[in-house]
């Protein structure tokens, strides 16, 4: 990468800093914006080869029986697919990219509490992409187990399983240093005058989902030396005849990787909250039940994980009792989305490309939601249970929620760092096309499952084959749309229209620095005196 | 990065008081299995408790408390600004860890003699419980002294910073932080010795 290329404005913007532009300058650097933008590009990169497996799943369920490729291929793909998309792209996209870029400049710190482990964090991060991507081309190939696991077939498969949950236990390491590391920071680095009701939400977000990373992922990473374990050594702690039992597996696993889900998620909803208020040109309704419910959603969402097992052979007490939780956790979510639509009312709304990001995300993430009622009331789950209806519902939260949001943070944030911006237009058809490929897509996967067709099946019966081929047809649609915001977010990045310190008219801390901020971030220590959120004070109209 | 130079001793406990958390976090999937399976095969369990031999784990405990002790007096002395008799202590430290790893070993090759471990045929032709006891004996012990071969090497690591002068009586944190770690490996210890060793 070549700075100066991107940065002309501002001299001492932090693209400058070190006089070098070689790639040592950033993979050792300890600046919390050049480790977000590492941590940007790799979460992209592997975001786009998950992007082209996804296609090339759909076209395989074109149509019935073989299309491009074998069944083992096809196992292999979706476990990829799913491995790739959960364990290197969601879940260090929003703290490793924005919540590193963003982050400590609204707080109106310089750095992170720990640069050097922030750094640290990375560096895993890459080791650990680099173990599961060895792992799919060495031994017995790649994983066929899909993303979870499951025991007994991922103790038995041929492929090389071992090696991938190693892959994967790693990237947890590092997802594990960047939630100490932010915890940290928003608890000793805020600055004169922030305080916890000044905090913006996007930071509360970010803190809640700290919580979630420190306090779930040993779990997953305890259940993947368990995976190993019972491969090398042959425990036996999750088989029969061992005495052992695989549901245990499956608690273990989910106990982790439901809140993963929220790990997922809460960030998002943290950008939701960022420019659905710039952009109504409003102060956010209900600040505090927003921040509340961060927490609220982190808390009760570690106490869930059992409604994936509905059909695993838990007692019928344990599934009321996951059911109930499941429906609690929907009403901290429900109290952020009530809370966005009243910011909106009467608000002076403008329809810029971040803005139509978030407006659709409270319309994904509200069907993603809604259906996840259905998939968390027990009677309904066994009718849908493993079916596409999960697949679909699964895709309109994480895809249409926390994905869609990841697209809206780069259109609002990007042009902070780069000093550029992207051409509005292309930027509106390209969200258009997404938004109407992406429901194309997952709605008819939805409708499939709701008449019966199951998940992970590489061949299905002939009266799906109609709506199999919308939905494929629903995901070309989407992948032009997402080539063409790509194209023209990174051509903007590097040649557009340069920005001003505020193009939005924000009022959290980052806007009040130059685009692209200068390394120390603020010229001296800010200090702060009104809210997130306070239009009026912060000298905007 | 031209940042000068800030200490945040507080942050810096926090942050290792969190990675603490997830360290117990990370041995507790293992309790949550012992706990299940305990409630399933609680005769195998105990049988299987019998077994082991309770004067080594009865000594380990004694060296690994005896351990954590020259690690916080370590801190003390540091803090003292006595580098000689931190040095002392943390080598003292260093050389528990060794006999806690050395006891370790001859444990676990009787056991192996005796051939009781993980997917061994006198396991296999032995009751379901049984092999899941010590399927677990084995996880819950090696997982903890892969911790005490990090705990100690990390000790060490910091020894050297306190022959160097890094780590002194004015910013003694990183030793400070290692002890925590190493209470932990205790910590996680005084819950399996009981768990394994004393089974009734």
């Amino acid at each position: 990468m070549n700075s100066s290329e991107y940065s002309p404005a501002t001299p001492s913007s932090f693209w400058n800093d070190t006089g070098s532009s070689g790639i040592t300058a950033w993979i050792f650097s300890t600046d919390h914006k050049r480790i977000g933008l590492l941590y940007f590009w790799s979460v992209l990169s592997f975001f786009l080869v998950a992007v082209v497996l996804g296609l090339l799943l759909r076209i395989e369920l074109m149509a019935p029986g073989r299309t491009i490729m074998g069944p083992e291929t096809y196992n292999a793909l979706f476990t990829v697919h799913g491995a790739i998309m959960v364990f290197l792209f969601i879940i260090p996209g929003f703290p490793g990219a924005f919540g590193n870029l963003v982050m400590p400049i609204q707080i109106g710190a310089r750095d992170v509490s720990f640069p050097r482990l922030n750094l640290f964090s990375w560096w895993l991060y890459m080791i650990g992409a680099a173990v599961i991507i060895t792992a799919l081309f060495t031994g017995g190939g790649a994983p066929d187990t899909g993303w979870t696991f499951y025991v007994p077939f991922s103790a038995r498969s041929g492929t090389n399983v071992s090696l991938a949950v190693f892959g994967v236990f790693i990237v947890g390491f590092s997802s594990i240093v960047t939630g100490v590391n932010f915890v940290t920071t928003i608890h000793r680095l805020r600055a004169p005058g922030m305080s916890w009701d000044r905090l913006p939400l996007f930071v509360w977000s970010l803190y809640a989902t700290a919580w979630v990373q420190i306090l779930a992922t040993p779990i997953l990473g305890i259940t993947l030396l368990l995976i190993i374990a019972e491969r090398v050594l042959g425990v036996g702690l999750f088989d029969p005849v061992k005495g052992g039992d695989p549901v245990m597996y499956q608690h273990l696993f989910w106990i982790y990787s439901h809140p993963a889900v929220y790990i997922m998620i809460l960030p998002a909803m943290g950008v939701i909250s960022e420019i659905i208020p710039v952009f109504s040109r409003k102060p956010v309704f209900g600040y505090k039940m927003i921040a509340f419910s961060s927490i609220a959603i982190a808390a009760a969402g570690s106490l869930v994980w059992g409604h994936h097992m509905f059909t695993s052979g838990i007692s019928d007490r344990a599934i009321l009792i996951f059911s109930f939780l499941t429906f609690v956790v929907a009403i901290p979510s429900a109290i952020k989305v009530f809370n966005w639509v009243s910011t909106l009312y009467r608000g002076s709304i403008s329809l810029e490309a971040p803005m139509l990001y978030a407006l659709s995300f409270i319309i994904l993430f509200s069907i993603g939601g809604l259906t996840g009622l259905i998939l968390g009331a027990a009677a309904t789950d066994i009718h849908v249970h493993d079916t596409h209806f999960v697949v679909g519902h699964f895709h309109y939260v994480i895809f249409g929620g926390s994905g869609f949001a990841l697209f809206g943070a780069m259109h609002y944030w990007l042009p902070k760092f780069y000093g550029r911006r992207y051409a509005e237009k292309p930027a509106v058809v390209a969200w258009g096309l997404m938004f109407v490929g992406f429901n194309i897509t997952y709605f008819t996967m939805m409708v499939l499952g709701m008449k019966g067709m199951p998940r992970r099946y590489y061949d299905y019966l002939p009266e799906f084959a109609p709506l199999n081929l919308v939905a494929t047809v629903g995901s070309w649609i989407l992948a032009v749309g997402l080539v063409l915001m790509l194209v023209n977010l990174i051509r903007g990045l590097r040649g557009g229209e340069p920005v001003g310190d505020n193009p939005w008219g924000g009022a959290t801390l980052e806007w009040t620095v130059p685009s692209p901020p200068p390394t120390e971030n603020f010229p001296e220590e800010p200090v702060v005196t009104h809210g997130p959120y306070d239009f009026s004070k912060s000298g905007m109209p | 990065m031209s940042h000068p130079e800030h200490k945040d001793y507080a942050g810096a406990k926090l942050g290792m008081w969190l990675f603490l958390f997830t360290e117990i976090l990370l041995f507790g999937g293992l309790f949550i299995l012992y706990a299940v399976y305990l409630h399933r095969y609680p005769r195998e369990f105990s049988s299987g408790g019998h077994e082991l031999n309770v004067f080594y784990g009865a000594t380990n405990t004694m060296v690994l408390l005896t351990s954590s002790l020259m690690a916080a007096m370590a801190v003390t002395a540091i803090q003292q600004g006595r580098r000689l008799l931190t040095l002392r202590l943390l080598g003292s430290t260093i050389f528990c860890a060794a006999i806690f790893m050395g006891i370790k070993y001859l444990e676990w090759s009787a056991k192996i003699h005796h051939g009781i471990y993980p997917g061994s045929p006198r396991l296999a032709a032995g009751p379901p419980g049984e092999s899941v006891f010590f399927g677990l004996y084995y996880l819950s012990t090696g997982l903890h002294g892969l911790h005490v071969l990090i705990g100690g090497s990390v000790l060490g690591w910091i020894g050297v910073k306190v022959r160097r002068g890094v780590v002194t009586a004015d910013d003694f944190v990183l030793l400070e932080n290692g002890a925590l770690y190493w209470h932990l490996v205790d910590l996680v210890w005084i819950f399996i010795f009981p768990l394994y060793y004393l089974m009734l």
